[in-house]
């Protein structure tokens, strides 16, 4: 579903994505994790279409990618960010950003889509005149994942969907993609800094450092911590908590 | 010294709404000596405002009540406005979360410890400076004379909030407030800022408040944990023995967390009860 071949970012002199190539199949979850500056991001933009600055190749639903996009890919392809009381706007109810992305597409029969749309991320017909600052953090993540889903796209991107969220509320978030790709053969491509997040959703996840890939792990090497590069081992401990001899062992990977 | 660092009991905040009062810590009581506590809880939980009323530091409209506060014998709700900014930043300070919002854009970071050291002991410009360079030398910030000319908007999260501790230890306070101090840093940055806190209240024998929604992180790096929901002080653990959490709500947050070996299983959600906001 998405094939990535030799991505390269730059910005200026610096390189933010450096030959990076992967493959997601189709209803796979794939998980990409990484420190703040890894470029985990920036490869997430790439595939959108928000950042139109790179070489390499890029297919995406079967067909090849160029740097601009055109308005059907958009319904094949859909992202939700990480800060759900950014990415709703303050003064547009719930119905008119679920609206917005049918009114593009022209799609018609809004009433029952939205709805329908409402009701798959638990929320109910009482949420739907709401504004954004009348939503509790969790609320407004249900509304941008529905704002996604309503174009019925194949692949959704995540990026750090739950890092805004207290971990109570993280975890219904993460049963309802997991429940979501179930329920719609989603192909998912998850960006976080949070191991366990990963982890829990994708079934392969790659580590990125510094624009590169260092490695790559199925869910069972990253539960039983075989990590074969030392820059993984590192991140694998570091998640644990805090350990006064392990913080004198950190070392720098640039 | 006699007595404990801190002493808090039955501290209360409450705001007035046009909807009536607002009560958002109920009934708090601690006591702590020179060692790490940590306060955990979600958002909205009071650990904040806990907090900052320790050093007298609400929102506009807040309201303080308490039976007791005390820090080292003063009692911080009668004293005199003048009195609690001689102890503020000297001897009980706070670090807030992100570095970006809490330091000033237009002034090397250098400078801003130097001043902030300079408000609380009298120290010549070149002292303060000397002072200033070996805090940033303690946080472990490798060139320290080179960082002490950058900008804010030139050094790294990691950088900036190493910074902001320098600054509020310079004058060498008794009490450290750090309210989400590595929230927005990288884990292994997280580690090494822990460390250096860690290194400073074993050797100075400062007392630090560690304030986090982050439970195995506080019970990995504190001597104690207070678990804090709606306002109130729910369990209060060893900070190893999080394991052994009675409270519903503690053990439920704990469950709740995504760990590397959960497989893609369903997570137990938290389910509310309203009976945990009664008094215990």
């Amino acid at each position: 579903m998405i094939e990535v071949d030799r991505l390269t970012v730059e910005f200026g002199d610096h390189r933010a994505v450096d030959g990076v190539s992967f493959a997601v199949p189709s209803g796979d979850a794939y998980g990409i994790v990484g420190e703040s500056g890894s470029g985990k991001s920036t490869i997430l933009r790439v595939l959108c279409g928000l950042n139109r600055l790179w070489s390499g190749r890029l297919v995406i639903a079967d067909a090849a990618q160029r740097p601009r996009r055109s308005r059907a890919f958009h319904r094949e392809l859909q992202m939700v960010f990480q800060d759900p009381y950014a990415s709703l706007h303050p003064r547009q109810t719930v119905d008119r950003a679920l609206a917005e992305p049918l009114r593009i597409h022209g799609i018609g029969d809004h009433q029952q889509r939205i709805a329908r749309a409402l009701r798959e991320v638990g929320l109910g017909a009482e949420h739907r005149f709401r504004y954004p600052h009348q939503l509790s953090g969790g609320q407004r993540q249900r509304v941008a994942i529905a704002r996604a889903l309503i174009l019925e796209p194949r692949i959704l991107l995540l990026d750090e969907p739950t890092s805004a969220l207290d971990v109570s509320v993280q975890a219904e978030i993460l049963n309802l993609l997991q429940r979501l790709r179930r329920e719609h053969a989603l192909t998912y491509l998850l960006v976080s800094h949070n191991l366990a997040v990963v982890a829990h959703l994708c079934a392969r996840v790659a580590v990125m450092n510094a624009g590169r890939f260092v490695e790559e792990l199925d869910q069972a090497a990253l539960a039983n911590r075989r990590a074969r590069e030392p820059y993984t081992a590192q991140l694998l401990r570091a998640s644990d908590g805090y350990d006064r001899a392990a913080a004198e062992r950190l070392v720098a990977y640039d | 010294m006699s007595g404990p660092l801190l002493d808090v009991e039955n501290l209360r905040v409450s705001f007035r709404t046009p909807r009536g009062t607002m009560e958002a810590v109920r009934g708090v009581t601690f006591s702590m000596g020179r060692e790490k506590l940590g306060i955990v809880g979600e958002s909205g939980s009071g650990k904040s405002l806990t907090g900052r009323s320790l050093l007298r530091l609400l929102p506009p409209g807040a309201e303080l009540r308490a039976d007791r506060l005390t820090f080292d014998g003063v009692n911080l709700l009668t004293a005199a406005p003048a009195a609690l900014r001689a102890l503020r930043g000297r001897r009980l300070s706070m670090v807030m979360q992100d570095p970006k919002f809490s330091l000033n854009p237009v002034m090397p970071v250098g400078e801003q410890i130097a001043e902030a050291y300079r408000a609380h002991r009298k120290a010549s410009v070149r002292e303060a400076r000397e002072k200033a360079l070996a805090m940033l030398e303690a946080v472990r910030i490798r060139e320290p004379r080179r960082v002490y000319d950058f900008y804010p908007h030139e050094v790294s999260g990691g950088m900036g909030q190493r910074v902001m501790i320098a600054m509020m230890l310079a004058p060498d306070p008794d009490l450290l407030v750090a309210d989400e101090p590595t929230s927005a840093l990288d884990v292994t940055v997280q580690m090494q800022v822990l460390a250096i806190l860690d290194d400073l209240v074993s050797e100075r024998g400062m007392g630090l408040i560690f304030i986090s929604h982050d439970l195995t992180l506080v019970g990995s790096f504190c001597d104690r944990v207070l678990v804090m929901y709606g306002g109130r002080v729910v369990e209060t653990l060893a900070a190893n023995g999080l394991g052994e959490a009675r409270h519903p709500y503690t053990r439920g947050l704990m469950a709740c967390l995504p760990r590397l070996d959960s497989g893609a299983g369903d997570l137990p959600v938290l389910e509310r009860d309203p009976a945990w906001l009664d008094p215990l």
